[in-house]
């Protein structure tokens, strides 16, 4: 007998999650750093034993525990990197608030660690309710993350996080309904296989549209992000904005796209439209924000824009380089709101203008700002480059108009990202409390530097987390193929023109 | 005959106990708490055992048809003596020296006429079942008769009841004029004859009454004063056990007798639903007593229920059974809760406000309320969740898309305000209140059970809770 992976991967941070709320500060937070690396350890070797080009579904588990539905669990290569992506930020997060957490320590680690739970639940599940569960069951721990550790106005930013995200999954819960009524069953592998009735996939697309839009979150429906990522603890916003919006991209992978391929191809120009303007307004917002962690949580929504118009583009380029996208901002945000949260741990402000010539007194940090700066511009070398350059590719595939909008996007990505960074690491340092801040410590190395190897290395060679997703992504083209859009961007042959008798004895000449 | 006895055990059971209790509470006086409630529980006991012997027989009828025992109707009895006796026990520590006699035997009374209630087969069963335990729980209502609060609840529930009771009556009566019989069987087949006004306002008249006592919007405006007002144990009890006695009497009702009228009802069913729903969820938001916010949340859960209900499906009655057990342990661990929160001289505590950063003052008991409270506002992965998802799923398999997405969106409401009492524990800073010392240890073990089962927990009992449900559905149909 085989060892549950899976099942063991739920059920460290959940014993460990209970054994916090039963001891002290100290305690706590060594015991949610040895859970989440003995996780760590776990999804390595859970990918150094992934069979690339193997079947679809690896690790399947399956029990019958509830009846109406089952413990089913299982991942494909799409699954297994947003899991290693979870694991790998989750020891940076507990390491990230070690310090800056002194409330109510063990309530806290406990909340991380359901919250590791129920990501690497949501990216398991093989059973449609089992997926709901997970997929809501986010809600709770985030409430109170931002609610007790949150910045000043906490309170409405965890209302207006809680009850948008649950207004768009309620929706998706009736389709859900409709789904296992029509389809009679709960099982996702053969649900990726069903042909819903062409009337009954344009409603059940738009009520998981509504789900998944918000957690992306697309425009106009993003507004609760700028309000959470700016209230919740850095941590918080790492875990956000790293894993929690790739919960939307992940379900319209899994379910939009390859359960209603008709009505994906049909409402394609209203993601399209989304995205770009998503891209282009979220970006113009984000050049006149005043406070950092706003303007890195506008240009999420931005890079977010890219992604969805890569997945509905529906070719190997365009999600195979969403799906990097969505891989290197889990990185590059989180290091980024780390980079911010760095800084308000030592001036406890986050507004842009309080610093300035931060180059000077703490170049470690400048330097390792600046890679994240780039990396999130998509500087050729940093993982942001292969992610959009691919995605732009794929979407250029599909429409050139499209293209064009969401590459004008990259361009104002550069100049709120540059802005950013002169007004707060370059110029002259002339604040005295700036002055007096101290460069990074041993342990923000610790946090900074993996993410940053990561960065280089998915940029580098991204060989080694695309070779394990192509096969998948091509399953899921495959199953779109037929209702693709037209585009106008596409080869077509010119007729050949028979040549006349002049040019014919020109040549004989 | 003596099979006719046999097969009202529990009622039987439930009767002598009940009067030897009083008579033990007589002789014994006041003061022999222990005495007259040990006597009451265990005659609840008793019933519990005698309906659980019953399970797994065939559906029978007794004394001509008009009381029937079948899985259905024991379903809801196990469930409403269960939280009787939960009811009696919570109630010597709240009363105190105030603790008399007559509460555990008028829970016993009244729990016999919700018993009868969920196994009528015929309208004048129905209606003195139904009236047998309204009237316990008008004195029940004002037990606390030095107390204003509780005098006034006790007598705008007597005044509103018997306008309820008036209604239902008249309503019975036109189904008698217009079937010639009070047997559920034979109102069955004049519905599903010709169509005819009379039936039809009798229809609408017994809903309404019936409406009343499940506090169904528009029906529901006593509901926040009485449970308000009315003493603690007694607001778990009316939260708790009457409502799931005439939610089954309802459903058995609009099922065997009016089944055939479903086109008529069906959309009745759906306004209360709908509108218990909305109205639940958005009177509760400005609520700053607890209890009155209790109040607001069971018409919100009994529009859910109703969801059900509509679908007038097999499924629909699984969902809404799944939904009453749920229900109750919910309700039953919230209302302990709330007994539990004291202050240091003794005084119950029932203003919102003062929950103020109780997560710190008092982890355990903060916890266990966010877990009923995000389990009753329906929020995955609590086990709260798995009734709703039953009720919109018989709602949707049974064509009515419609009312469950309105009801789905506006649970949303209703989240806000569960969410706006975690905040107020959680977020908030601390209240400046004087809590007491920890209640008992046999209350905190059934909030921590509750709490437990209610937590993920209750996703492993899903099989045997569906199996018996179904059974207890099936002979409905």
């Amino acid at each position: 007998m085989t060892i549950p992976m899976l099942s063991l991967m739920l059920a460290v941070p959940l014993v460990s999650a209970i054994a916090c709320l039963f001891v002290d500060a100290r305690t706590a937070r060594w015991t949610a750093l040895a859970a989440t690396l003995i996780n760590l350890a776990l999804g390595v070797q859970m990918w150094l034993g992934f069979d690339i080009g193997g079947a679809q579904w690896q690790y399947v588990e399956r029990a019958e525990l509830f009846g109406r539905f089952a413990w089913a669990l299982g991942i494909d290569g799409m699954a297994l990197m947003l899991i290693l992506l979870s694991v790998f930020l989750m020891p940076l997060c507990i390491l990230a608030s070690w310090d800056a957490i002194t409330k109510r320590v063990p309530l806290y680690m406990a909340m991380f660690l359901m919250m590791e739970v129920i990501m690497i639940g949501v990216f398991a599940a093989q059973d449609l309710i089992l997926f709901y569960l997970f997929f809501e069951a986010g809600l709770i721990p985030m409430y109170f993350i931002i609610g007790i550790w949150g910045g000043a106005n906490r309170k409405y930013a965890a209302f207006k996080f809680f009850l948008y995200t649950l207004l768009g999954s309620v929706l998706m819960l009736i389709a859900m309904i409709a789904m296992i009524g029509e389809a009679g069953t709960t099982d996702i592998p053969t649900l990726l296989n069903y042909d819903f009735p062409v009337a009954m996939q344009t409603w059940l697309w738009l009520a998981f549209f509504a789900s998944f839009a918000v957690k992306m979150p697309m425009w106009p429906v993003h507004t609760w992000l700028p309000d959470a990522h700016v209230q919740a603890p850095t941590a918080g916003s790492m875990i956000l904005a790293g894993v929690l919006l790739k919960m939307g991209g992940y379900g319209f992978l899994r379910f939009s796209m390859p359960m209603f391929p008709d009505a994906s191809g049909q409402l394609m120009w209203l993601v399209f439209g989304l995205s770009m303007t998503a891209v282009v307004y979220t970006s113009l917002v984000a050049l006149v924000q005043g406070d950092m962690k706003k303007l890195i949580a506008y240009s999420s929504v931005a890079h977010m824009g890219i992604v969805t118009a890569g997945l509905f583009a529906m070719n190997q380029q365009g999600i195979e380089g969403a799906l990097i996208v969505m891989l290197s901002h889990g990185f590059v945000s989180a290091a980024l709101f780390f980079c911010v949260g760095v800084i308000y741990d030592r001036l406890h402000t986050r507004e842009i203008d309080r610093y300035g010539g931060l180059a000077v007194n703490m170049p470690g940090y400048a330097m390792l700002f600046m890679l994240f700066t780039m990396a999130s511009i998509g500087l050729p070398g940093t993982s942001g480059f292969v992610g959009e350059f691919l995605s732009l590719a794929g979407i250029y595939e599909a429409s050139s108009w499209a293209a064009f909008v969401c590459t004008t996007g990259i361009i104002l990505g550069a100049a709120y990202m540059l802005y950013l960074y002169r007004r707060v690491v370059f110029g002259e340092l002339t604040k005295d409390d700036v002055r007096a801040m101290p460069d990074l410590n041993a342990r923000e190395w610790a946090i900074m530097l993996p993410l940053a190897a990561v960065t280089l290395w998915m940029g580098v060679y991204p060989e080694s987390f695309l070779a394990p997703m192509r096969g998948d992504v091509a399953t899921l083209v495959a199953r779109v193929a037929d209702s693709r859009v037209p585009s106008d961007a596409m080869l077509t042959a010119g007729k050949p023109v028979a040549k006349t008798v002049a040019e014919t004895k020109g040549a004989g000449h | 005959m003596t099979a006719d006895l046999a097969l009202v055990l529990p009622e039987i059971i439930l009767t002598i106990g009940g009067l030897v209790s009083l008579m033990i509470a007589t002789y014994a006086g006041d003061r022999a708490v222990a005495a007259y409630q040990g006597a009451a529980v265990l005659t609840l006991v008793a019933a519990i055992g005698a309906v659980a012997s019953t399970v797994g027989n065939a559906p029978a009828t007794a004394f001509m048809g008009t009381v029937t025992v079948d899985a259905f109707g024991s379903f809801s009895k196990l469930l409403i003596y269960a939280a009787s006796i939960l009811c009696i026990l919570i109630a010597p520590r709240f009363f105190g020296s105030g603790m008399r006699g007559e509460y555990p035997v008028l829970i016993v009374f009244a729990a016999m006429g919700m018993g009868m209630m969920a196994s009528a087969r015929d309208m004048v069963t129905l209606y003195i079942g139904l009236e047998l335990n309204s009237l316990a729980a008008y004195v029940l209502a004002s037990f606390m008769r030095t107390d204003d609060r509780s005098s006034e609840a006790g007598l705008k529930y007597f005044v509103l009841g018997a306008l309820a009771s008036g209604m239902l009556l008249y309503g019975i009566s036109l189904l008698y004029g217009f079937s010639g019989t009070t047997g559920f069987d034979g109102i069955a087949a004049a519905f599903a004859g010709e169509t005819n006004m009379g039936l039809i306002l009798g229809l609408v008249f017994v809903l309404a009454g019936m409406a009343f006592k499940i506090s169904a919007v528009p029906f529901h405006m006593w509901t926040p004063d009485v449970y308000e007002g009315a003493p603690t144990p007694v607001t778990a009890f009316f939260a708790t056990a009457p409502k799931v006695a005439a939610l089954a009497l309802t459903t058995r009702l609009a099922i065997e007798a009016l089944g055939p009228g479903i086109a008529a009802w069906q959309q009745i069913v759906i306004f209360l639903a709908l509108a218990s729903i909305i109205l639940g969820a958005v009177g509760a938001i400005g609520q700053k007593n607890i209890k009155r916010l209790l109040a607001y949340s069971s018409i919100n859960n009994v529009g859910f229920i109703l969801i059900g209900l509509a679908a007038g499906t097999q499924a629909g009655v699984e969902a809404v059974l799944t939904y009453l057990l749920v229900y109750v342990v919910t309700t039953l661990g919230a209302f302990l809760v709330v007994l539990n929160l004291r202050d240091a001289d003794g005084q119950p505590v029932e203003s919102i406000g003062a929950l103020a950063g109780l997560s710190e003052r008092n982890a355990g008991l903060a916890a266990a309320l966010a877990v009923f409270l995000f389990s009753i506002a329906g929020i995955p992965p609590l086990f709260g969740f798995w009734p709703k998802y039953l009720v919109f799923e018989a709602a949707v398999l049974a064509d009515l898309v419609p009312l469950a997405v309105a009801g789905i969106v506006a649970s949303v409401i209703s989240a806000f305000y569960y969410i706006a009492i975690i905040k107020t524990m959680y977020f908030d800073d601390v209240a400046d209140v004087q809590w007491g010392p920890r209640g008992p240890l046999l209350e905190r073990g059934l909030i921590a059970a509750g709490a437990l089962w209610l937590s993920v927990v209750g996703y492993l009992f899903i099989q045997p809770l569906a199996g018996a449900t179904a059974q207890a559905a099936a002979v409905l149909f």
